[in-house]
């Protein structure tokens, strides 16, 4: 099926972007599974309307027929790479992998060079996204001066430049010291901020190169304990409650840490937690012949864990999913395993990857990935027009889904500057069509507009 | 087969086929003229990322008298991480012609990495904390000559199991060929996941040497104290170490082996280093035949090893 639009009336082509847009036969997620068909009028980068009725005149007309209409997915952990590594990903080409993945917005983590540890830095992540202008780009800001985890970064002074500030975190390290954690909780919520936690004991993991267990016994790897994760995870849940702030836990990928989060929202925690595509796909007997593709932190774990980390992404005691999106250059992963970076790209195959292990398993009608993949991180990242429902009066940032075709991943056709994907050549289903942010196609017919 | 990177990919028939061509071929080394002309034309690329003298001049010998040319190529370990990658050198070797590849380097798995860069034979000479199966093969080896047989021999293998390339490849390869294997080590220096093995785990080495007809002493770093996982050196050698006063408890005929290179007084006190149950000068020249034994079926010679040419 060819998706093909076209401009009703010669209007647009005079002069600037066309202002009135229209999706015929679209299907919109609703309650109980149910898929509503109905014609979407987007006008001045908002819904105008969705209904039954035909195009304004002068509309650009985008055939929905068969595609299933999202909100525009928001991701809360993504690696631009930009200032520091453009070698790897700039806020331009990440920005351009994440629209043709179907993303309005992403958050920009901290962990560049110069870390954006300062108001000087976040504003220049968020001025960079603006001006490439493929989705909204939130700056995350760390929560420790230079990530070293010793001293509070200004998170004050970021939370009011003009990146606006709501998440921080020192990602790619833990906030392990104890103290520090509790008042870097208690500190941002003066702001309504959260902070993000890459849970990881650092003693617990010193030199650890994948998942501790069977496969890196028998393969002579040093072990990352799920414990090492658990651990951090318990302690942060008790602090969170103890003060009574809002904590956010970066890539669950364990059945122990689903089961603390679930006890801790039991009690009424403020937490909340993410699972990235990979942990619900791969598991740790990938690594048998030592492909860097498959190095990650934390690493890919057990058939167990995948299974519960569904679970929690089903039930909501995993509250979204997060790409976890970190590019790399080619010779950066074309060494031993040992000296392997860590990470793997996402941005292009996470919305694939949810429809293969949620939707096609059962699990997650399209109602909930529109909610775990675009309101419930847009929510936890304090975004006021993004991830909102999609009726008139909303922005009109949304995604056109083709469930239909599946094809085999070729990292060859990535928007990304990097092709570090641990899916080369494996069968995903479904493409995205087209992405609008605020009414402006970013992406139609499955290419950048 | 094409390479030989863990003792877990030989099935029972190759690892027999491979002891037995070793036990052939340890005839020529007898023998006033030590070379066959097997090999000759063939290129072996001796790889060291990690200094280990005596494993190389092993291949060195083994490749020597079979006739190949051998190539020694040594990168220093800090210079591999920063600079000259694998892959570079995998292709350099491409260029040079090497039909086999003996690589010993301290990244687990680096092995498995250079087999896709390189047309020829790739042969573990030991890798990180992974495998070493050229040594499981000599210390299989070893232990049929003294003992006559593999099958049902209880071997008690004893130290650091953890990071012991030695103890992984020598617990496949013994349970392929029916070996009853037990290993003995304080629990930190088990593996998590140490039960999923096929073989017995202990932590008492007294109560396990009367059942013992092979002891394998493995070696033990004084630096792993630092990271906790023994108290002290002393304490370590009292409850694992074997001296003289524990050799006894052994039956009669059981024999005590050692990978090499040996922490006397540590893991292994000096008078049962030197006692006739003691195998470890054997092992380095049945290293010698079974790297012959390996490289002679690896490569494929076109001369026959055995029974023909110079005989
Ligand atoms: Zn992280």
């Amino acid at each position: 099926m060819t998706h093909t639009v076209t401009t009703e009336t010669g209007a647009a082509a005079g002069g600037g972007r066309p202002r009135r847009l229209h999706i015929a036969g679209a299907a919109l997620p609703g309650p109980g599974g149910a898929l509503r068909t109905a014609n979407i009028a987007v006008e001045d980068g908002r819904i105008a309307e969705v209904s039954d009725a035909g195009p304004a005149a002068g509309a650009v007309r985008v055939d929905g027929s068969g595609l299933i209409a999202l909100p525009g997915l928001v991701d809360l952990h993504t690696h631009l790479r930009e200032p520091g590594r453009e070698d790897a990903e700039t806020v331009a080409s990440g920005t351009r992998a994440a629209a043709r993945g179907g993303f309005t917005a992403v958050h920009a983590m901290a962990n560049t060079d110069p870390v954006a540890d300062t108001a000087g830095v976040v504003e220049q992540v968020w001025r960079l996204g603006q001006e490439a202008g493929h989705c909204d780009v939130w700056p995350v800001g760390a929560v420790t001066q230079g990530i070293a985890g010793s001293r509070l970064a200004e998170l004050g002074a970021m939370a009011d430049s003009k990146a606006r500030v709501r998440v921080f975190s020192d990602d790619g390290h833990c906030v392990s010291d104890a103290l520090l954690m509790r008042r870097a909780l208690e500190y941002v919520k003066a702001f309504d901020g959260v902070i993000a936690q890459h849970a990881q004991e650092p003693r617990l993991t010193e030199g650890a190169q994948m998942n501790e267990g069977a496969v890196s016994a028998r393969l002579g790897l040093a072990g990352w304990p799920a414990v090492a994760e658990e651990a951090i995870i318990a302690r942060d849940c008790l602090l969170a409650a103890h003060v009574g702030s809002r904590l956010h836990v970066c890539h669950v990928s364990t059945a122990g840490s689903v089961e603390i989060l679930r006890w801790a929202k039991s009690r009424g925690t403020q937490v909340t937690a993410e699972v990235t595509p990979h942990h619900l796909l791969l598991t740790d007997d990938l690594v048998q012949h030592y492909d860097p593709a498959y190095k990650v932190n934390p690493p890919l774990r057990t058939a167990e864990d995948v299974h519960a980390l569904r679970a929690g992404l089903a039930d909501g005691t995993i509250d979204c999913v997060a790409t976890d999106h970190a590019p790399h250059p080619v010779e950066a992963k074309e060494s031993e395993w040992s000296y392997a970076a860590m990470g793997m790209v996402g941005l292009e195959t996470a919305l694939s990857v949810v429809h293969l292990t949620m939707v096609e398993t059962g699990l997650l009608d399209w109602a909930g990935v529109a909610e775990r993949m675009s309101a419930a991180p847009a929510r936890i990242g304090r975004l006021a027009t993004q991830g909102r429902p999609l009726e008139p009066g909303e922005p009109a940032n949304l995604t056109l889904y083709d469930p239909a075709p599946r094809g085999r991943v070729d990292p060859r056709s990535f928007a990304s500057k990097s092709r570090n994907t641990p899916y080369l050549g494996i069968e995903l289903p479904g493409r995205v069509v087209a992405t609008l942010l605020r009414g402006r196609p970013t992406v139609l017919d499955g290419k950048l507009v | 087969m094409l390479h030989l990177i863990s003792a877990a990919d030989l099935s029972h028939s190759d690892a027999v086929l491979i002891l037995d061509t070793a036990e052939e071929l340890a005839q020529v080394g007898d023998r006033s003229v030590k070379k066959l002309p097997t090999l000759r034309g063939r290129t072996v690329v001796n790889l060291f990322f990690e200094d280990s003298t005596r494993t190389r001049i092993s291949f060195e010998a083994a490749a020597k008298r079979l006739s190949a040319d051998v190539l020694n190529f040594a990168v220093k370990g800090s210079s591999v991480s920063k600079g000259e990658s694998l892959k570079d050198t995998a292709l350099t070797l491409e260029a040079m012609g090497a039909d086999g590849v003996v690589i010993r380097h301290n990244a687990s798995g680096a092995p498995y990495r250079l087999a896709e860069w390189v047309r020829g034979s790739v042969i573990n000479a030991g890798d990180g904390t992974h495998e070493h199966p050229t040594q499981a093969l000599l210390d299989a080896f070893t232990m049929r000559r003294r003992l006559g047989r593999l099958a049902d021999l209880r071997v008690t293998i004893v130290g650091d199991v953890l990071h012991s390339r030695v103890a992984r490849s020598n617990v496949a390869l013994l349970h392929t060929l029916g070996a009853q294997v037990t290993l003995v080590a304080p629990p930190t220096l088990l593996p998590v996941a140490v039960e999923t093995w096929p073989c017995e785990v202990a932590y008492d080495l007294d109560s396990a040497l009367p059942k013992s007809d092979v002891v394998m002493m493995l070696r033990v770093q004084r630096e792993r104290m630092q990271a906790a996982y023994f108290p002290s050196a002393r304490e370590y050698s009292r409850r694992y170490g074997l001296d003289a006063e524990r050799m006894a408890r052994l039956p009669d005929d059981a024999i005590v082996m050692h990978p090499g290179p040996m922490n006397r007084g540590m893991e292994i006190a000096a008078e049962v280093a030197d006692s006739p149950r003691s195998t470890i000068v054997e092992q380095v020249a049945n290293g010698v035949s079974v790297r012959m034994a390996v490289l002679y079926l690896l490569l494929g010679g076109s001369e026959p090893a055995l029974g023909g040419g110079e005989r």
